[in-house]
Parts: C-alpha cells; sequence; structure tokens
C-alpha cells in the first residue's frame, strides 16, 4: 500500500509530467496515442475500483464504455443535443444499467456479478450491431461534433489532450480518496472475507452496489471523451473482446493498485503496436502474456516489481 | 446487579435443515451484564443457535427478541446496528489489511462517512475519521495489541488473531456480544488471559454468550451455564448445578440414565 | 405448422449441441469448482481436428471420432497441469482470468493451424434428410442427438455407478473429507479436465458436419453452453441436458418467430433471467451462495 503522502507528491509530479508532455509534443500520432492511454486509464481505473477493491469481476466493462459513447453521439448528432448535456444522460443510462444487473446479482455471495456483467455485455454488444436504425448497426455511427464550451472548441488534439488527462488525475485524486475512507476500508473487508464484513456491520450488498454504479458511470463518461474524440464509432469497440482487454489491463497493471491502471492501459494500448509486429501470432501472444501474468505475477506488475524489488534488495543485504 | 427486564429472549425457537432437527423447542433468557455460557456435546446445535441470533439465517418457527424487540428476519449487518457482535470459530480477519484498519472496519456500524462524504473530504467527515481512529487505538490497548497497529493482520499468531477479533467485535458497541468457541488453540496462560479479558467486557458493560469446549475457563467465568443437546435444552443454571446435573452427564459420558 | 416444426428441428438440434457442451462445463465445475472460460476452444479443436482427420487425411468417421476426443482430452490434461495446477494464488479470479486468456491463446493457435477459412465435412452417413409433414430432418441432426443423449448416459451411469466416478463426486462435494479418505484430489481434477474437455471434443465432433468449422466458432458456442449449464443449474448433469434442449429450442423459435437479430442475444437473455429469478439454474443442483 503506498502511503498517501507519497501519493499527493506522485499526483503532482505526474500533474507536472503531463502539463509539459502537452506543451512540448507536437506530433499528432503520438498525442492521439497519448490520448487514448488516458482514456484507457480511466477505464481500467473505474473496473479496478470494481475487481481490486470490491474484489467483484466485470465481464462486460465495456457495455458501459458503448452506452456512454452511443449515447452521446445518437444524442447529440442524430438530435443535435450539446454533448454537456449528453453526458449527465449517458452517465444517467450507464448507472440505471448498471442497477438493473447489480440489484439482484450483487445479494448473492460470489461471482454472479461476472456473470450477470457477461450476459448484458453480449446483449448491448448485441444490441450496437442489431439496432441499425438507431446505431447505425455494424458500420457505425458517424459525425460526431467535437466538444464546446462557447467559441473554444476542443478540435485539435493538444486541447484533447488536456481535457484527458484533467479528467483522469481528478479521477486519481477521487479514487484514492475513496480507497483511503470507510467506504474503502468496507469494499476490502469484503473483498476479504463477506461474511465477516456483513457480521461488523458492513451492508455488502449496498456496498458492491454502489462501487458497481461508480464503475459504470466513469467507463460511461470514458466512453463519452472516446466519442468527442474519434467523431466515429463502431460496435467492435464495445465488443466480448474489449471488455477482456479491459480486464487485462487491470490484472497486468495489478489489480487495488491506481497507479497500475496507468501501467495497465498503457502497457495494453502499446501493446497492439508492438504486437502488429507478430502479425498471425498476435493473438497467441497476448492470451500466453495474460496467462503467465496471471500464473506467476497474480498481483499484477506493479505490485510484483516492487515485490522482486523488495526482495532483491533482501538479498544483498543478507 | 442485573436489572430486570432480560437483554435476550429466546422462545420456542426451531431450525431444521432438511431432516434434520438442528433446534428444537429452545426457550431461555439472558439478563444484561452477565456472562452465559453455552455448552454440549458436537453437533447440539451451538453455532447453528449462534447464527440464529446473529441473523445468518432465519429460523423456521418461535422468536428471539434484544431488548424487547423481534430480531428474527432481519438481515446480519442490521442487527450489528441493533446491538449484537460475534467472533467466529475459525477467526475470520480481513488478513490483506493492517491490525488498526480491521478495528476500523469493525466502527463501520458507528460511522457514516459514505461515497459523497469520502470524495469531498468536508471537516466533519475528517473529525469522524479522527475519532474513529482514536476509538480504535483504545480498543486496541483493551486487548494489549497496540504496538502492532500496522502489522498486516494475516501475519499475527493465532493467539493475537483471537485478541483482535474480539476487539473489532466490542469495536461496534454492542449490547451482546457471542464468542464462539474463544479459547480454541489456546493455551494455558492465553486462556487465562481470555478470562479475565472476558470479565473486563462485563465490566464494561458489555453482556457476553459463550460458547466453549473449555470446562475449566467456562465455568470460572460464567454466571449461568445453558447446555444443548441434539438440538434441544437440557440444563440451565449456575455452574456447580449444571456440573453435578444427571441429564448433562448423560449427554456427554454417554452414561446410562 | 411446417414453419415450426421445422424450427423445431434446428432447435433441437442445436440444442443438443448446447447440451453437450454445457454438460462439459457443469461436470468440471462439479468436480473442481472451476468454470473454464476456454471451452469453446476446445469444442472448436474438436470440430477443426475431425475436419482435418476425416478430409484431408481421409481417416474414417469412427476411428477420427475417437482420435479426435482422446487427443483433445489429453490437450485438456496438459492445459490443467500447465495453466491450472501451476498457478501460485488460486483464487477463483485468477483462474478465470487464466482460462480468458487461454481460450485467446487457443484460438490464436487456431488460425495459425487452420487459417482464417471455414472448412467443411460431410455428414456422418449419407442419407438424404427425411420429410416429416414438410419439414425437413438432418440424418446429422439424428446422430447429433443420438450421440449427444448417449454421452449424458454414460455419464450418468459413470458418475453413479464406477468408482471412479463416486470418487470425483465425493471430491466436489467435500475435498478435505475426501482427502482423508485417500481419494487423490489432484489427480481427480486432472481426470475432471479430461473427462470435460473430451466432451467440448464430441460437440465440435458432431456438429462440424453441419457448421462451417472455423476458428473463431469456439467463442458464441462456448459462452451459450455456459448459459445452458446455467439455465439448467450448474454442477448437474441433466440440468445441463434440459438447459441446452430449452436454450436451443427458444433460439430457433425466437429467431424463426420475432428477429434473426435475436438469435445469439437469447442466450443472454435467459442467462440474465436465471440469474434474476432462480440462480441455482432449472434443477439447482447447487446451493445458491456458492458459486
Amino acid at each position: 500500500m503506498i502511503r498517501t503522502d507519497t501519493h499527493t507528491i506522485a499526483c503532482i509530479v505526474f500533474a507536472a509530467a503531463a502539463l509539459a508532455t502537452g506543451i512540448l509534443i507536437d506530433d499528432a500520432y503520438y498525442l492521439q496515442v497519448l490520448i487514448f492511454i488516458g482514456i484507457n486509464t480511466l477505464l481500467a481505473l473505474s473496473l479496478n475500483m470494481l475487481m481490486g477493491y470490491a474484489g467483484q469481476i466485470s465481464l462486460g466493462h465495456a457495455a458501459f464504455y458503448g452506452i456512454g459513447a452511443y449515447t452521446t453521439a445518437i444524442l447529440s448528432t442524430t438530435y443535435n443535443l450539446s454533448p454537456w448535456l449528453a453526458l449527465p444522460i449517458a452517465i444517467f443510462a450507464a448507472v440505471t444499467v448498471a442497477y438493473i444487473v447489480g440489484i439482484p446479482t450483487l445479494r448473492l455471495t460470489g461471482y454472479y456479478l461476472g456473470m450477470g456483467t457477461l450476459g448484458f455485455g453480449m446483449i448491448v454488444s448485441i444490441i450496437f450491431r442489431e439496432w441499425y436504425s438507431v446505431t447505425g448497426g455494424a458500420s457505425g455511427f458517424v459525425g460526431i461534433p467535437p466538444l464546446e464550451i462557447g467559441s473554444f472548441s476542443f478540435d485539435t488534439d493538444q486541447r484533447y489532450f488536456f481535457l484527458v488527462w484533467g479528467v483522469v488525475l481528478f479521477f486519481f485524486i477521487i479514487c484514492r480518496r475513496i480507497v483511503d475512507s470507510r467506504v474503502g476500508r468496507a469494499l476490502r473487508a469484503i473483498h476479504d472475507g463477506e461474511h465477516a464484513a456483513a457480521a461488523v456491520g458492513v451492508n455488502t450488498a449496498a456496498m458492491k452496489l454502489s462501487i458497481f454504479v461508480l464503475s459504470a458511470a466513469m467507463a460511461s463518461l470514458a466512453g463519452f471523451l472516446y466519442a468527442h474524440q474519434v467523431f466515429f464509432i463502431s460496435p467492435e469497440t464495445f465488443s466480448f473482446l474489449a471488455s477482456i482487454r479491459i480486464v487485462t489491463m487491470v490484472v497486468i497493471g495489478g489489480m487495488a493498485s491506481i497507479w497500475g491502471s496507468l501501467l495497465g492501459a498503457s502497457l495494453l494500448t502499446l501493446l497492439p503496436e508492438w504486437l502488429h509486429a507478430f502479425a498471425d501470432y498476435e493473438m497467441m501472444v497476448y492470451g500466453l502474456v495474460l496467462m503467465l501474468v496471471m500464473i506467476f505475477l497474480p498481483q499484477g506488475l506493479t505490485r510484483g516489481i516492487i515485490d522482486l524489488y523488495e526482495k532483491s534488495r533482501k538479498n544483498r543485504n543478507k | 446487579m442485573a436489572s430486570d427486564a432480560p437483554l435476550l429472549e429466546i422462545d420456542s425457537l426451531f431450525k431444521a435443515f432438511g431432516g434434520v432437527r438442528a433446534i428444537e423447542d429452545v426457550t431461555f433468557s439472558i439478563q444484561p451484564k452477565t456472562i452465559t455460557g453455552l455448552i454440549g456435546p458436537n453437533g447440539a446445535g451451538k453455532t447453528t443457535l449462534f447464527n440464529l441470533i446473529t441473523g445468518i439465517f432465519p429460523a423456521d418457527s418461535g422468536t428471539i427478541r434484544l431488548k424487547g424487540q423481534p430480531v428474527n428476519g432481519k438481515a446480519v449487518h442490521d442487527l450489528v446496528k441493533m446491538g449484537i457482535a460475534r467472533t467466529f470459530q475459525n477467526v475470520e480477519l480481513f488478513s490483506s489489511m493492517s491490525v488498526l484498519e480491521n478495528i476500523l472496519v469493525g466502527l463501520h456500524s458507528r460511522t457514516t462517512c459514505g461515497l459523497l462524504g469520502s470524495v469531498l473530504k468536508t471537516p466533519r467527515i475528517r473529525n469522524e475519521e479522527r475519532m474513529a481512529r482514536q476509538k480504535a487505538s483504545e480498543l486496541l490497548e483493551f486487548v494489549g495489541l497496540s504496538d502492532h497497529a500496522d502489522r498486516k493482520s494475516g501475519n499475527l499468531p493465532f493467539g493475537w488473531q483471537r485478541l483482535l477479533e474480539l476487539a473489532r467485535a466490542l469495536a461496534s458497541e454492542p449490547d451482546l456480544i457471542l464468542l464462539d468457541e474463544p479459547a480454541a488453540g489456546l493455551n494455558m496462560s492465553e486462556t487465562d488471559m481470555l478470562g479475565e479479558l472476558i470479565q473486563n467486557i462485563r465490566k464494561q458493560g458489555v453482556t457476553v454468550l459463550l460458547v466453549e469446549h473449555d470446562m475449566a475457563l467456562t465455568m470460572r467465568v460464567c454466571d449461568q451455564i445453558i447446555v444443548l443437546d441434539r438440538g434441544r435444552k437440557i440444563a440451565e443454571g449456575p455452574p456447580r448445578a449444571v456440573q453435578s446435573d444427571e441429564a448433562v452427564m448423560a449427554a456427554y459420558l454417554g452414561k446410562p440414565k | 405448422m411446417q414453419e415450426f416444426l421445422q424450427y423445431l428441428f434446428s432447435g433441437i438440434t442445436n440444442g443438443a449441441i448446447y447440451a453437450v457442451i454445457a454438460i462439459g462445463f457443469s461436470m468440471l465445475y462439479r468436480s473442481t469448482d472451476l468454470i473454464n472460460f476456454a471451452h469453446g476452444e476446445f469444442v472448436m479443436i474438436g470440430a477443426m481436428t475431425m475436419v482435418t482427420l476425416t478430409v484431408a487425411v481421409q481417416v474414417p468417421v469412427m476411428p477420427a471420432f475417437i482420435i479426435t476426443v482422446v487427443g483433445v482430452s489429453i490437450l485438456g490434461l496438459v492445459f490443467e497441469r500447465m495453466a491450472i495446477r501451476t498457478v501460485r494464488r488460486p483464487e477463483p479470479i485468477v483462474l478465470i482470468i487464466i482460462t480468458v486468456g487461454a481460450s485467446i491463446f487457443l484460438r490464436g493457435l487456431g488460425m495459425l493451424v487452420w487459417g482464417k477459412d471455414s472448412h467443411t465435412m460431410p455428414a456422418f452417413t449419407a442419407h438424404p434428410p427425411l420429410d416429416i409433414a414438410g419439414a425437413r430432418l438432418l440424418a446429422q441432426s439424428i446422430w447429433i442427438v443420438a450421440i449427444a443423449i448417449a454421452v449424458a448416459a454414460c455419464l450418468h451411469l459413470f458418475y453413479k455407478r464406477t468408482l471412479t466416478g463416486k470418487a470425483m463426486h465425493a471430491c466436489a462435494i467435500n475435498k478435505q473429507a475426501a482427502w482423508l479418505v485417500g481419494i487423490p484430489s489432484k489427480l481427480m481434477t486432472l481426470l475432471a479436465f479430461g473427462l470435460s474437455t473430451g466432451m467440448g471434443a464430441v460437440a465440435g465432433v458432431i456438429i462440424a458436419p453441419i457448421t462451417m468449422p472455423a476458428y473463431d466458432m469456439g467463442s458464441m458456442l462456448g459462452l451459450k453452453g455456459f448459459c445452458a449449464a446455467m439455465l439448467g443449474g450448474l454442477g448437474s448433469l441433466w440440468g445441463s441436458v434440459l438447459g441446452g434442449f430449452l436454450l436451443g429450442i427458444l433460439e430457433a423459435l425466437g429467431v424463426g418467430f420475432v428477429s434473426s437479430g435475436l438469435k445469439d442475444a437469447t442466450a443472454f437473455l435467459l442467462l440474465l433471467l436465471v440469474l434474476y429469478f432462480r440462480p441455482g439454474g432449472l434443477i439447482s443442483a447447487v446451493k445458491v451462495k456458492r458459486f
């Protein structure tokens, strides 16, 4: 567990680094990659709160991502609504779905949420693909407008970079506060022993539900940011495989680690770029990496590297 | 010393699992600020009774009343708010969390900070957190674990884990605390300390109901003893009386009556 | 009437496949408390291997069937040994993700070995389709249903009558107690994997002639088979059979009378309904709180 003051320093350093990067980097390609890393970090962080702290798994998280993206796309394009109005509606939609899936499944102990999210994720992804008249079907949805505040438009990569990373930093702080509070402790307690947590007064179903809802809202926000960056969305981005990719980010970065979300998101955004070198072997390598990390470093790379470092320090001191 | 109204009243309680009648027509009451022992051979239904009182599953029929309020069918966490706490036979700590953090979770029902509060971090919330940590430190001192507040609870030796679980249960300021075999796995000196601790808990005004197999401990600390055998109550009374009760001896030793 | 019958036949055929896949999930869960999300890929490997053997290598159907099932079972054993037993921290979340990773790995492997195209193979027997009240019933469909029921019956006997079967069941009920009476739980887990993946191979083999097997057929089949298992009751043999047939029939009727876009969604809608109203499944073999 990284201590809170270390975390504050890390946040300040991180904010400075992000600021510098945004100002110094000119290349549109690099900026876009960094923007995607930012959006993926938000996604990974949202799932991490659920998996890492509450110990629940969501196998359909891309559905919330998609709900955020499609809601704002449809409302701001087809219905000409301001994206800033579409945003609360998108989040509300995701929250509603989270309640619908979560209420029946979270009152049971065990991984029923995982199965419920699997089912729901598949259904939502099928809806995106089949409801041609509203979502554009398999060919996708075009013409999403950029974000604007008055006359200031977020239509350059640099401006969007600051927007996205500003949001990410904001949520780093929020999530840290939640983890360090009574709520965070209750969640970790549920993770360690749900029966014992109930026996000391934690309303486990309500706690799991509220973190699931928060997690859905954050993923929906990520979808919103994604839609107004790329201006075109298609169901492929929100498929079952996409949900697995988010799980991978959390797992590789390290569950219950806020900075781990950053690491996992970075690796998984950059990995496809590197994996293209493997061409036909891409899927095999991806699957293999997932398995190996889980078999040998189940606590994720962040924790794993820290542990290895501490072990080597102990060996040197002997 | 005990006031008139009983703290816990169990009336004609029945619980069956399939064909097995785990609890059959059990009736007794517990006065406030007393220590009651629940004994009986294995399979007598002691843990089932605990689970019924703490809300893990509902009884088939009969009532359980705490301070006059019916308790049957309420959720486990609601009962904690009403004033019931328990420890487990196999210590169930939050092993990835520190000793202090375990106690802080124990204070969950007496604190209020929610998602919004944790994010906004208002002075009221910060104050509540400070008071909670203060209270947790006091509880650690009560059980003698102050020096280990930041240790990972999973790394504690077994006897201390039991103490921590006890402190955690006390954190919710219960009126009634149920201890499920607290002496199991403890050596003689640890058991003696436990006995003293239980008496101190009573001094703090908390009523104790404990299940134990360690007869010496039970007879020493308890004001009254209830004996179960095969789901039924077969004896009730002060330790001396129960010790010489023939039905009890038959149940434990299998002597023909 | 004719349309209804046609959909019914198609539904029963698919239902039999889902049933066999569901049995694979259920039996593994029953013996080991694990959900193998890579199960669908073993179905795919079974189908593709069968195609390769019968078409490219020209092996006759019966021996090819046996070779495929045995081969895939061995692959399952290897999988258990390498990916499951070696896990440092066997928590459910970790194991789930490992099987998900394995599923992606095996799919990539399939793509490498068999390419991206779909393949075809002839039916087991060369009978022309039967005409029943105007609806067409393929000979292969009869094979599929018959084999599915035979497999279920054999497993039933295995669990009830043989010592190994009873031992496996004992492990599922109480691992420690089973160990105490001398049942080697590691061996049982290994066997359970072999049996489960063998089931998967059977499903792949019998469906190969009527679908067009390709490297990516495993994921949807696996997910739907899982839904069928949950529908019937995870851990229950006849529950999986019931769930499989029910899913197949409802899916076909949904496609026929409501909308074809609904095809894939049916399984997941049923999954959600089961979770909401009867999490233990129609035949609640497993206590609801456990996973």
